[in-house]
């Protein structure tokens, strides 16, 4: 393992994610997170990213604390590539050395995170769900799920700078603190003939082969739905919710839902922060994909329904009269 | 067309349970399975073997006991089996991971030839990192595309490959030269019924073994000692309670439930 001098790194750096001219939440929450960790560790929370044009992004990033904003923009940066954003990135983090690399743990961040990591032969943590400073010699603390879930681990990296975690969204709330950035323009050249890998195609889906764990409220549905038609009302309260919707294995072998919604053993593993099961029993492969969500809400027409037992509020009830009701009344209360 | 998997040996996740005395998981009689992911991966290169011909290798990293995984790798499809396993891996963070299984390959491509396509799972369900193909991808210097739900074209005169792959939201078809590194999701394919050939073929395969001794691997990058990350302390999160029961007429119960979770609404910045 390389020995560094790890005194020379300095500051608590967050990637802004962005998309179609937008910056994803998580970098937002991650900023705020940040500013908690650069006060524990007497330094500065600071923004980072590349672009076609990103300048711009100064605004928001000011307003959730960063002091320093470090960006490159290269027209052949404007749309996300693995190898050319991971090259820009690396300069920065190798020229300015901060102590801490934070990155959402979104299908972008951890396919950048990994690369920069190696490419700078640091620690990684994935998937982090908590970051704390150890008080007696300020290394960061990162803890995270393993195991689907079974098992927590908190991690260090005692010898090695940056110190570089994937964060997982909604972990942290996102705060505004107003300040007004330093901008830091650097130049990375590469042109479009060096970049060996090309987008063909963008297909915004949204639709058949969702990830459901980008969900911060997920709305299921089991067989107790009665009918595909009835699928609509998960769909209903997701939107009032601004979340999604899933299902069990048998309303998939219905052939009511497509595989990518389900949830399990065999379906996709999910740990949204509200978790409505309508008309799902609660059979153990089902259980195994959502147990580690926050707020779990169970309706069942079965009092003796097991997922009543791991259900955070468990009503007992039809859910074709109940999600209606829930969506209608929600919405009232909810302003979008 | 050669293909290179790498395969993970891990406990059927499904099948662990934790001990909440000790707040250990308890492995005992779980059975090892191949990464979940990485079926996909195997079953994608023997299609692309099935037809553009050329072979399959796969490498594992772990135990002696994951000389299982390969055989049923042998099984899938794949000709030419290998597995890494060496006091000194003991421990590895994904870095260390990612530079011995880059070590790993090197010598398979010395003994079977150039690779086309590197294959990994999108993760492992055990770790659940993700970081290792990436690592592995950045080491070999080839193009990453991870999560990806479809091979949409090969080209091996062009030595183009194009892929979709999953976004949030959302796909992408992205092309890229070979060698290329994939990392893919469940969703890639079927996994097909093994043909009776494969069997027999299995059978005979023998299980070629690689340590420090016979590669060209730096101790000094593995293990424990060698991995930036430490892992400090593991538990396991509380047992989850059995919960509330909410009753009354549909109105009580849909407010009580709304006011029981305004603040996480409000948390989520919905309220
Ligand atoms: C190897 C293996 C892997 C599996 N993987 C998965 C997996 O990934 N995901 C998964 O979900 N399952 C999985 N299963 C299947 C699992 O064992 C159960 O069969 C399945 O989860 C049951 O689905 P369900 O709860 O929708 O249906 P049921 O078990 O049929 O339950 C329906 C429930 O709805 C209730 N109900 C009926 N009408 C109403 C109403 N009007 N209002 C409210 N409640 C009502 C009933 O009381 C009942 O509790 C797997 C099984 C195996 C063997
Ligand atoms: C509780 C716990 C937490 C950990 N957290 C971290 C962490 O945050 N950061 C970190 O760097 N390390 C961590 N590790 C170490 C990490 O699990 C190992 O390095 C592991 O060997 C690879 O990571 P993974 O299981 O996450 O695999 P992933 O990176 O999720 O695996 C992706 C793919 O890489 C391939 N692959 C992975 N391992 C092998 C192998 N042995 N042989 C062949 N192919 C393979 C497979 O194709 C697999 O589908 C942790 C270990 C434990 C026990």
């Amino acid at each position: 393992m390389i020995k560094q001098d790890i005194k020379q790194y300095k500051n608590v750096w967050v990637f802004i994610e962005h998309n179609d001219g937008k910056i994803e939440r998580v970098s937002l929450e991650l900023l705020s997170k940040g500013a908690e960790l650069a006060k524990d560790l007497n330094c500065e929370v600071c923004a980072f990213t590349v672009g076609d044009k990103v300048e711009h992004f100064a605004k928001e990033v000011g307003e959730y604390g960063a002091k320093k904003f470090y960006i490159i923009e290269n027209s052949v940066l404007k749309e996300y590539r693995t190898e050319p954003w991971r090259n820009a990135i690396v300069y920065l983090i190798d020229k300015y050395k901060p102590e801490v690399a934070l990155i959402g743990a979104t299908t972008l961040g951890r396919d950048l995170a990994g690369t920069v990591a190696t490419k700078l032969s640091a620690g990684l943590t994935a998937d982090t769900t908590a970051l704390d400073i150890d008080p007696s010699n300020k290394n960061l603390l990162m803890t995270r799920p393993t195991f689907g879930g079974n098992l927590m681990a908190t991690i260090f990296c005692p010898d090695n700078r940056p110190q570089m975690s994937t964060v997982r969204p909604g972990v942290f709330k996102a705060v505004k603190n107003q300040t007004t950035p330093e901008v830091i323009k650097d130049k990375y050249d590469i042109t479009e003939d060096q970049v060996v890998k090309k987008i063909i195609e963008k297909v915004q889906t949204g639709e058949e082969k969702v990830n459901l764990s980008f969900y911060e409220v997920i709305v299921s549905g089991g067989k107790g739905m009665g009918k595909k038609e009835n699928l609509k009302l998960l769909e209903d309260l997701a939107n009032v919710l601004s979340g999604t919707w899933a299902v069990s294995r048998k309303v998939v072998q219905a052939g009511w839902a497509p595989q990518s919604r389900q949830v399990g053993q065999t379906g996709q593993t999910v740990h949204p922060k509200i978790y409505i099961a309508a008309g799902i029993s609660g059979a153990v492969q089902h259980v195994a994909g959502m147990k580690s969500s926050d707020i779990i809400i169970a309706i069942n027409t079965d009092p003796q329904a097991p997922i009543f037992e791991v259900a955070t509020y468990g009503i007992v009830g039809d859910c074709l009269q109940i999600l209606p009701k829930m969506a209608e009344m929600f919405k009232q209360k909810l302003v979008k | 067309m050669h293909s290179l998997v790498f395969i993970k040996q891990v406990p059927d996740a499904a099948q662990v349970r934790v001990d909440y005395e000790t707040g250990t998981l308890i492995r005992e009689g779980v059975p090892a399975i191949i990464n979940p992911f990485d079926t996909h991966a195997i079953e994608a290169a023997v299609q692309i073997k099935d037809k553009f011909g050329g072979s399959v290798s796969v490498l594992c990293m772990g135990p002696p006991m994951a000389d299982e995984a390969l055989k049923k790798a042998l099984a899938m499809g794949a000709d030419n089996v290998f597995l890494l396993s060496d006091r000194v891996f003991a421990g590895s963070d994904t870095l260390a991971t990612s530079y011995a299984l880059w070590a790993g390959a090197q010598k398979v491509i010395q003994e079977i030839g150039p690779v086309d396509i590197f294959w990994a799972g999108k993760q492992a369900i055990d770790g659940d990192t993700a970081q290792t193909g990436p690592g592995i991808a950045t080491r070999l210097d080839v193009p990453l595309v991870t999560y990806a739900v479809e091979v949409k074209e090969v080209d091996p005169s062009a030595k183009k490959i194009k892929i979709v792959r999953l976004l949030e939201g959302g796909t992408e078809t992205i092309e890229v030269p070979m060698p290329c590194m994939i990392t893919t999701e469940e969703t890639l394919n079927h996994i097909r019924f093994a043909p009776l050939s494969y069997l027999i073929k299995a059978a005979k395969t023998p299980v070629v073994l690689l340590n420090s001794s016979n590669t060209t691997i730096d101790a000094s990058q593995c293990g424990l000692k060698n991995s930036p990350t430490k892992v400090k302390k593991a538990f396991t999160p509380p047992k989850r309670e059995r919960g509330e029961m909410i009753e009354g007429s549909l109105d009580e119960i849909i407010s009580a439930v709304y006011e029981k979770i305004e603040p996480m609404l409000k948390q989520l910045g919905r309220v």
